[in-house]
């Protein structure tokens, strides 16, 4: 198969693309905090804030047969992958009308329309089930490829080894996007792992491996270009270190005492989506007139999502038997 | 095959027959697992001459990586396909019980049914070669407690066929294990019916019948059980010996209707008694039939111990015939 060709900048679509992506995650994440914080809602909750411009970065070059794997803080990819925002909502406050009727919740969403095709609550276990949608389309000789998101604790786990090496060994179009926040769940990275960067562990399965910033989009843009042709030219793997900053901690309601409080206030002070706002106009790639009609659209959307799952039944209580096998089994 | 000789096979050459069939009639179906292509076809050559046949895309040698290799098959089984992974020995399931119990049993709920993963997962247990602890334990019960998990054992090359071929066109997972003695022993090889044949899971076989007892049992087990029952029968004794075959789903209702019949049962198996399957089969026949039963369901397994190396104790951890013997005896008390 020929190599693809390689575009070396994101055209003004994709630009904007990613601008609405990042503007959906952001305003969805402020609120369902802000609905949590208020006693609206209630829910065990991965805060993605801060990482928005990871998930836009590579979405914009998938399209919807490509698979998307990812974690419990897995909101940012949901929605770049396109995940429809009334069933999300309706899935995160447990729902009949979500995407997995209510029985999976923020952890699990899965959404095989839009190829969001696992979401795992276990650190590292989505690597080794990625390799098989890469597997799968390897064997059916198609060019899809699967994006796995995974954060740097995920890297210090045996399933991120294993994957990672059967990846390399058998070619299979992956891209092995490691969101790394600095710290995993508690810990940081320093006390937990004994390389600096990620991207130094591609060598050992001899894996293309590259750091960007994570919250530069064009960076991470040009980083998921490279790895994505390279997948669907059937040259194999690529591991990313995507490296960021998460803004609220591991979980919902974590006291945060283990991130120096300069190092948080810093991180939000150099927020990137206002940042890539304020790039996309002083360069002249959108009008303040065009980013502001995106974002009443965003708010729209999310409004009627949110009234969309509160208005939404709880699953019916014969849901309790269904989908554990084909048939019923008690 | 337009023969009508009797097709005489050991399992293990059953259970290459069944992969083979499956991977003619479907090509989404694939095998993944460590030594499984050519020139060995597998350590114990279960899988002999397929990846000559289908090639080594399809009967694919993996990495020694038991959580990768799972992972790939639960990833490709969602895409469509029907993996067909081999754990070489069911101890080292515990390697990969990740994989197993939180993304193959429970994809198909967390989705709500949208996405399901049709593998089997096929893995050679048992004690009797002094393999030691790490290479001769029957850990059945982690999958059966395990909603999602499908539980197979066969105890016949007939079987051992007719039900793998059913668990790689099952649309849910199956954890299909594979008693390591009966592979290549003449002493289990049996008639085995040529082409797509098939046993469905969760329908028992009565492989004796009887009116005094019912000794319930799955795998190699079903064997010691039948030769207790010759003994039995020779000091009066009606015992009726009843196959599981599938764990999950359970033919309940062939269990229930035999202790009705014979008003006593002893639940036979290889894994440790504590916590063993045997405490659940128990635990329903003294639910559903209190009342009818004449005595207390008795359990005959392996002992809560490790599985020990040297020969004599090897030996004492296995449930024998006289243990079986004695629980009959037991429940006459």
């Amino acid at each position: 198969m020929a190599t693809t060709n390689r575009p070396d900048a994101p055209d003004r679509d994709s630009l904007v693309k990613m601008f609405e992506i990042q503007n959906k995650i952001k305003i969805t994440d402020e609120r369902f905090r802000s609905m949590m914080t208020s006693g609206q809602i209630q829910l065990i909750y991965y805060s993605p804030r801060g990482q928005e411009c990871i998930s836009a970065g590579y979405a914009v070059h998938l399209r919807p047969d490509d698979y998307v794997v990812t974690i419990y803080r897995g909101l940012h990819d949901h929605i770049a992958k396109g995940v429809p925002m009334r069933e999300l909502w309706a899935e995160f406050l447990g729902r009949a009308t979500g995407t997995c009727k209510g029985k999976g919740g923020p952890m699990h969403v899965t959404h095989p329309e839009s190829g969001l095709v696992v979401t795992t609550g276990i650190v590292g276990a989505g690597i080794p089930v990625a390799n098989g949608f890469g597997l799968a389309a390897q064997l059916s000789g198609t060019d899809q490829v699967t994006v796995v998101n995974f954060g740097d604790g995920a890297t210090n786990i045996g399933a991120f080894h294993e994957g990672l090496n059967m990846a390399a060994v058998w070619k299979l179009p992956v891209i092995f996007v490691c969101q790394n926040n600095l710290y995993g769940e508690h810990t940081p990275m320093a006390q937990s792992t004994g390389v600096e960067y990620i991207s130094e562990r591609g060598a050992s399965y001899g894996m293309p491996a590259v750091t960007v910033n994570g919250n530069d989009p064009i960076a991470m843009w040009k980083a998921s270009a490279e790895a994505v042709a390279r997948a669907r030219a059937g040259e194999g793997p690529t591991l990313i270190e995507a490296r960021t900053y998460r803004f609220w901690g591991h979980l919902m309601g974590d006291a945060m005492e283990y991130m120096p409080k300069e190092e948080r206030k810093a991180a939000m002070a150099a927020d990137p989506v206002p940042a890539y706002r304020a790039w996309l106009l002083e360069n002249g790639h959108a009008t303040e007139a065009e980013l502001n009609e995106i974002e009443e659209q965003i708010k729209a959307i999310v409004d009627d999502a949110v009234e969309f799952a509160l208005n939404s039944p709880e699953p019916s209580l014969d849901e309790l038997y269904t989908d554990v096998y084909e048939e019923i089994i008690k | 095959m337009s023969t009508t000789e009797p097709r005489i096979m050991p399992v293990g050459m059953a259970i290459n027959e069944a992969m083979d069939v499956a991977m003619g009639l479907d090509e989404k179906v694939f095998l993944l697992g460590e030594d499984i292509a050519e020139p060995s076809g597998g350590v114990y050559k279960i899988t002999k001459g397929l990846s000559t046949k289908y090639g080594t895309e399809r009967v694919r040698k993996t990495p020694i990586s038991e959580q990768a290799i799972i992972g790939a098959a639960v990833g490709a089984a969602i895409a469509g396909y029907k993996p067909v992974a081999e754990i070489m020995i069911m101890d080292f399931i515990a390697v990969c019980l990740d994989q197993i119990t939180n993304h193959a049993a429970k994809i198909r709920y967390m989705s709500g049914g949208q996405t399901t993963v049709p593998m089997v997962i096929r893995t050679s247990a048992g004690a009797g070669r002094q393999f030691g602890a790490q290479h001769s334990e029957l850990l059945e019960a982690f999958a059966v407690h395990s909603p999602g998990m499908k539980v197979v054992i066969p105890s016949s090359a007939a079987d051992a066929k007719g039900l793998l071929v059913s668990s790689i066109f099952d649309p849910d997972p199956v954890l299909f294990v594979e008693p390591m003695l009966m592979y290549w022993d003449p002493a289990y090889a049996g008639e085995v019916p040529a082409g797509d044949y098939r046993v469905p899971l969760g329908k028992a076989n009565i492989v004796r019948e009887g009116s005094d007892v019912t000794l319930i049992s799955y795998g190699r087990q079903v064997h010691v059980c039948k030769e207790a029952a010759e003994q039995l029968a020779a000091e009066g004794i009606s015992a009726e010996v009843i196959d599981l075959r599938s764990l999950v789903p359970l033919d309940e209702a062939t269990i229930f209707a035999s202790v009705t019949k014979t008003k006593r049962a002893v639940v036979v198996h290889e894994a440790v008694t504590r916590c063993g399957f045997g405490a659940e089969l128990s635990s329903r026949i003294h639910e559903e039939l209190w009342g009818t039963i004449a005595a207390p369901v008795q359990r005959v397994g392996g002992k809560n111990t490790p599985v020990p190396y040297a020969k004599n104790l090897e030996t004492a951890f296995l449930p024998q015939v006289e243990d079986v013997v004695a629980a009959v005896k037991a429940t006459n008390k």
